[in-house]
């Protein structure tokens, strides 16, 4: 196959990603999205195996096979509850590729081949390798975060801001080596080493709560390394492809950020949550003190009998008891019996942008029913129960109330506003951000003490007899 | 040089495509939108797929190799899971 046909394929694969990301704004054209971005992917693969200066195809069918089946099980094994560590470590894959095929261009563009060496290709390598390593050691953290592997606390030792400055020294440094004297590989395999230290150290101080930004960060790196990798081959494609995932990570991230009103500085090295269950203890005792009402199944099957319309809000508590099954039975039960039920969902509910509503999918719950932040707050005035299953920090009041909390200005979806709101929650403990939340006193608010699945389930029961 | 400038020309309008495509993208579809984007950051594969078979040296091909594996890990990973996703999304509708 000529070069220009084998650009014009690789035209016609860009323009599938675009469309196929373009489908994805909609739930009904979105599978077909997918299939299209993945036929895109099929075209550029064929093609790239057309070119004739490839003569040896053993090592790349075993690649392929391999990376296949290994894609393959996860994709089909994963439970949606452990989603987010999967997209972590497929961002982890990507990056490490990145890192592979930016050194091998480098080894053969320095040593084997005529190309000449460029400055584009030195410091798209340099940031190729920079980027991937970042990406590939910080997204296995991640991961080990998310599986509990280690802690999903922020991790902070003393000095970590001088050992990260001058990490990140060493790294431009070493880069820098790479982008002026190509000719040594060992700077490019220090950089990448070094890259991953950095990665990991960037990553170990995030607590769980902000684990959205993060793998949307991440995906962003992904897409940015392999845009790098681009340059690195002068391949346009690789450009286009690395770019659109580049910008759809830093929108994510954007959009996280926002919900949570912090910047991305503060996510990054705030260490939000890590010293928070001192002062949180006693005030707990302060804002909690005989004013905490709890509620069991049958009276709260009561209130529901002559509720008109309910909103559901779900948080983490819901998806770490399974109990997303349950709330739609508890949903499908009242709608039965003429109740209006919606689901009010917060951005950063769940472990990475969307997943709650992922999670609340797989249960069979229409999509027209999940509300979005903005669609949800007007409507809670008009509500007259609204349920609470695991969330914390995303319905606290001190959001709007105390300007000098760790969660000020946080948007919030304004559960207090509704006539009655019942609460399931194991104990009084604190959220990812460690501070007493006052709607659990409120004069409106039932507390339901139980795991999420249990209480749904002994509810359920309840209001059937 | 002229080389450069055509890539950065595409790097840049491919950032400004993809701010414009992906902003549309509702918060129900923020997962999905992930896993898919990710699928496609594994594109690398090509040049992976160049590296493994273009066998100028032993270190490049076991490189290639190992970046077609993690690449095809990421490409169909991403797809097959981003598929698993939406099918629980358009079941009911």
């Amino acid at each position: 196959m000529s070069t220009s046909l084998i650009n014009l394929a690789y035209l016609v694969a860009s323009a599938l990603f675009i469309l196929g990301l373009k489908g994805l704004s909609h739930p009904r054209t979105a599978v077909r999205g997918n299939l299209l971005g993945a036929t895109g992917m099929l075209i550029a693969v064929v093609v790239t195996l057309l070119n004739q200066e490839i003569i040896g195809f053993g090592g790349i069918l075993v690649g392929l096979a391999l990376g296949s089946l290994v894609g393959a099980v996860l994709a089909v094994r994963i439970p949606m509850t452990a989603m987010p560590q999967l997209v972590a470590v497929l961002n982890g894959f990507g990056g490490g590729a990145s890192i592979l095929v930016a050194g091998a261009a480098l080894v053969e563009a320095v040593g084997l081949t005529e190309r000449e060496v460029t400055y584009q290709l030195t410091i798209a390598t340099a940031v190729s390798g920079l980027i991937g390593a970042v990406t590939l050691s910080g997204s296995f953290i991640a991961f080990a975060k998310l599986q509990e592997l280690i802690s999903g606390n922020p991790i902070l030792f003393p000095g970590r801001h001088v050992v990260n400055a001058l990490l990140l020294i060493a790294t431009l440094g070493l880069a820098a080596m790479v982008a002026v004297q190509p000719d040594q590989p060992l700077a490019y395999w220090g950089l990448v080493l070094v890259a991953s230290a950095l990665g990991v150290l960037a990553v170990i101080p995030i607590g769980g709560a902000d684990m959205p930004v993060v793998i949307a960060l991440l995906n962003s790196y992904s897409g940015l390394a392999a845009c790098a990798t681009g340059f690195v081959l002068n391949n346009t494609m690789l450009i286009i492809a690395g770019s659109l995932v580049g910008a759809s990570g830093l929108i994510l991230t954007r959009i996280m950020c926002d919900a949570m009103n912090r910047s991305l500085t503060n996510v990054l090295f705030g260490g939000v949550g890590a010293v928070a269950s001192q002062p949180g203890g006693g005030k707990g005792d302060e804002v909690y003190a005989g004013r905490v009402k709890s509620a069991g199944p049958e009276e709260i099957a009561m209130i529901l009998e002559i509720a008109q319309r309910v909103m559901i809000v779900p948080g983490y508590g819901l998806a770490v008891s399974q109990a997303q099954h349950s709330v739609r039975d508890l949903a499908n039960l009242l709608e039965s019996r003429g109740v209006r039920v919606d689901f009010a969902i917060h951005p950063v509910a769940g472990r990475m942008p969307g997943h709650m509503n992922v999670l609340l999918a797989e249960a069979d719950i229409p999509y027209e029913k999940l509300l979005t932040m903005e669609e949800a707050n007007p409507q809670f005035e008009q509500t007259d129960v609204a349920i609470v299953i695991g969330a914390n920090d995303v319905v606290n009041p001190d959001a709007r109330t105390d300007p000098t909390g760790p969660i000020a200005g946080m948007p919030i979806l304004d559960v207090d506003k509704a006539r009655t709101v019942i609460v399931i929650k194991r104990s009084l403990s604190p959220g990812f951000a460690g501070i007493p939340n006052p709607l659990f006193a409120a004069d409106n608010t039932l507390m339901y003490f139980a795991d999420g699945k249990k209480a749904l389930v002994d509810l359920i029961t309840a209001l059937q007899s | 040089m002229e080389l450069l400038v055509f890539s950065l020309t595409i790097f840049v309008l491919a950032l400004f495509v993809g701010f414009e495509v992906i902003t549309k993208v509702p918060p129900t579809l923020h997962t999905p939108l992930m896993s898919g984007s990710n699928a496609i950051s594994g594109i690398t594969l090509v040049g992976a797929i160049l590296s493994a078979g273009l066998q100028y040296s032993t270190l490049t091909s076991v490189l290639g190799v190992l970046a077609v594996a993690l690449a095809t890990i990421n490409v169909v990973g991403g797809f097959l899971v981003t598929h698993r996703i939406l099918g629980m999304f358009r079941r009911k509708s």
